[in-house]
């Protein structure tokens, strides 16, 4: 992958939000059969300007807005890409996916394995998700619980602004559907770009440490550091695993920091029951049941419909309970 | 190719009376009784005689193919068959009017306009005897995998056609749908999308009475599926779908229009589902045999056999040839779908990525040390048994 970036750029921070935008703009410049479509994301340049100047710079053909439909804009990019391009959707809320799901269960996720690979669908879905934005209902899902139970699709979330832009580069490039889910809470985080990253489907161990690993990944992972930033002043030395991906999922990078660490807690803002933590927390206690020291924790949402903003605080996990989790992983036996 | 010089009998300045939708009366170029119908009967319409013939021939085959997938499914060859009997005006006139470079959305129910469109009859039936999904090359035939989730097929045609408008190529989507079709949100959505855009594609609706049991009454409150267009800004008509003339003429006018840039059009094709919706359906539960009886009597075949017949071009020669490739393609089905096809169970994890996850290699190894144990004790079973 190359970024067109110079050097100057390089040393500047950004926010995800202009990585996001900036890997469209050089996916769109490298392949001009990447076109990007959803609602607002013209001249507007989409809710949260992610597609700012898109359509300014590569014209209505390459960037444009749609009718209020999101089956629509999924069914004409499944179709677009049959024809050859590489569609890049954006469903403008997580909950607003949802009439779009059965194209993508039906369609998206299963054309390739029904056609034996004659039809490969390279199509991105952005869906931005999460909630601590003080948004209301519908524009503070999780719901990436639904993607990774489909079979056939690929599901990638970054919680750096680096992996914002070099995730994304690769999805795109990537023959297989990619569900991109954007913490939208971090759409304003800041750093400096960097376009060296691993692939799609390796995680990352943003901070090493010996005691527990916190296993988490989009927005939750910033709440990871933090805890473990915390958490050392208790005497805890805790390692996060940030996943990048869960579908593929790094079962090799987990594995390896829990039978280091002997305790896993695992950190996601959807609701727990049924919810990827539970698939999490099973891989790693088939895996590295010798190693563990205390049973698997979650630190999830609770199971509830997503609350109002001013009770959200309540419902998405925190510094202190992912401490608490951590204080509770049976440590009077060591 | 002239199929028929078509007079504006509208005034309007469309050959085909495009504006003149609200008239829910079908165009109509043959009768039931094999006769030019209405206003064509003083204005003969110049044939092409050649056109004609090929397009009989082609129904010719296309029921013997429906016939025999019928009989199959008896047999337990396949799964399900649903039958198209009774359609072939819409299955084989809408597909002539296409060129092979035109993209094709066909339903579970189009497998006569699949083999009419080239592709192999024991690839089309792959997905009903059930052995794999999709037995063709979509690529190759420019035709997508047959969909059972109704009418989401039809917003890849509006896909495949903005696609298409954008690259500068001339290619026509044309999406096949049933009249139960419509009431789905992907059908709106699509032929919105398409107009929005002006997307060249054509949905075609074979508006065959019946969604499984539920007639068309309880489907919509409309007077016709073809006054939607109006709806959505975009051209329209409603076509007599048992005239394979008029379906084939209307098809190749709306994909004109489309290459044209005039953007995309809504047939509904009038015509009637002669068989259950499948072989394992009653449709004694819900309709009279009186229903069927009248639209047996408009039969599409018949009615152009009978005008081929006045018109002195269907000899017994044409005839004999037409029916004996009809019966060499149903013996070669019988032939060749009576064999137990061969599947490979690695084909349940090669495809569904590129490239397989760690975890499907992971289950895909589990799988053939399952079925090498299995193997293994049969051998020895096998071995202990010739002790």
């Amino acid at each position: 992958m190359t970024a067109t970036l110079d050097g100057a750029a390089q040393s500047t921070e950004i926010s995800l939000a202009q990585a996001v935008n900036r890997a469209l703009r050089d996916a769109m410049t490298a392949d001009e059969k990447v076109v990007v479509f959803g609602e607002d994301v013209g001249v507007l340049g989409g809710v949260f300007r992610v597609t700012d100047g898109l359509t300014r710079d590569f014209g209505e053909n390459r960037c444009f807005d749609t009718p209020l439909a999101e089956a629509g804009i999924m069914g004409t990019a499944i179709g677009m890409a049959m024809y050859g391009y590489r569609p890049v959707v954006e469903m403008q809320f997580d909950a607003f996916s949802y009439p779009a799901f059965e194209q993508i269960a039906s369609h998206l996720a299963k054309m390739r394995n029904r056609t034996r690979g004659a039809l490969p669908l390279p199509v991105v879905v952005r869906v931005p998700y999460g909630g601590g934005i003080g948004g209301v209902e519908h524009h503070s899902d999780s719901s990436e619980g639904y993607f990774v139970a489909t079979p056939g699709l690929h599901v990638v979330t970054p919680a750096t602004v680096s992996d914002a832009y070099t995730l994304l580069r690769a999805a795109i490039e990537s023959d297989d559907p990619v569900i991109f889910m954007e913490p939208k809470r971090l759409y304003w985080s800041k750093d400096v770009l960097d376009t060296d990253a691993p692939a799609i489907g390796q995680a990352a161990v943003r901070r090493q440490g010996a005691d527990a690993t916190l296993i988490a990944y989009g927005p939750t992972v910033q709440t990871a550091l933090e805890a473990a930033e915390a958490g050392a002043a208790e005497g805890f030395d805790l390692e996060v695993v940030d996943l990048r991906s869960i579908v593929p999922f790094d079962d090799a990078t987990v594995t390896a920091s829990v039978r280091k660490t002997g305790r896993a807690v695992v950190i996601h803002e959807a609701a727990g029951f049924g919810g990827t933590g539970a698939e999490i927390a099973a891989r790693v206690s088939e895996r590295c049941f010798h190693w563990l020291e205390a049973p698997v924790r979650r630190v999830t949402g609770f199971d509830i419909p997503y609350p109002p903003p001013k009770l959200e605080r309540h419902h998405l996990p925190s510094v202190d309970r992912i401490l608490d989790a951590v204080a509770s992983l049976q440590w009077e036996d060591r | 190719m002239t199929v028929l010089a078509t007079p504006d009998k509208t005034g309007s300045g469309f050959p085909l009376g495009f504006d003149a939708i609200l008239d829910p009366s079908p165009l109509q170029y043959l009768d039931e009784h094999g006769a030019l119908s209405g206003a064509l009967r003083d204005d003969a319409p110049e044939l092409d005689p050649k056109e004609l013939l090929a397009t009989w021939r082609a129904m010719v085959i296309g029921r013997r193919f429906d016939v025999q997938a019928t009989t199959m499914v008896r047999q337990g060859r396949l799964a399900v068959y649903p039958s198209s009997f009774g359609q072939e005006a819409c299955e084989i006139g809408a597909i002539l009017a296409l060129r092979p470079t035109d993209w094709f959305f066909p339903t579970y129910r189009d497998c006569v306009s699949m083999v009419t469109r080239g592709i192999d009859p024991v690839e089309t039936l792959t997905l009903l005897r059930g052995d794999w999904h999709c037995g063709y090359d979509p690529q190759r035939w420019r035709t997508a995998p047959q969909t059972t989730p109704l009418a989401t097929q039809a917003p890849h045609a509006t896909g495949v056609g903005l696609a298409a408008k954008l690259a500068g190529d001339d290619t026509v989507a044309l999406a096949f749908c049933g009249d139960g079709g419509t009431s789905e949100g992907d059908f709106h959505e699509a032929l919105n999308f398409a107009a929005v855009y002006q997307a060249p594609a054509i949905f075609f609706v074979q508006n065959n009475q019946y969604a499984i049991s539920v007639p068309l009454a309880k489907q919509t409150h409309a007077a016709a599926l073809a006054h939607k267009a109006v709806g959505y800004g975009m051209a329209g008509v409603r076509v007599d779908g048992n005239d394979v003339i008029a379906v084939r003429r209307v098809v190749a006018e709306a994909a004109e229009r489309a290459r044209r840039g005039e953007g995309p059009t809504l047939i509904e094709a009038v015509t009637y589902r002669m068989q259950a919706h499948t072989n394992a359906d009653d449709a004694t539960r819900y309709r009279d045999e009186s229903e069927v009886e009248y639209w047996q009597a408009r039969d599409p075949l018949a009615r152009l056999e009978i005008y081929l017949r006045a018109a002195g071009l269907l000899t017994d020669d044409v005839v004999a040839e037409a029916n004996q490739a009809a019966e060499e393609l149903a013996a070669d089905m019988r032939a060749r779908l009576g064999e137990e096809p061969e599947v490979d169970h690695r084909d349940l994890f090669r495809h569904v990525y590129a490239q397989p996850t760690p975890q499907l290699l992971e289950q895909a190894a589990a799988l053939q040390a399952e079925l090498d144990a299995e193997s293994d004790a049969e051998r020895d079973a096998g071995n202990e048994a010739a002790r």
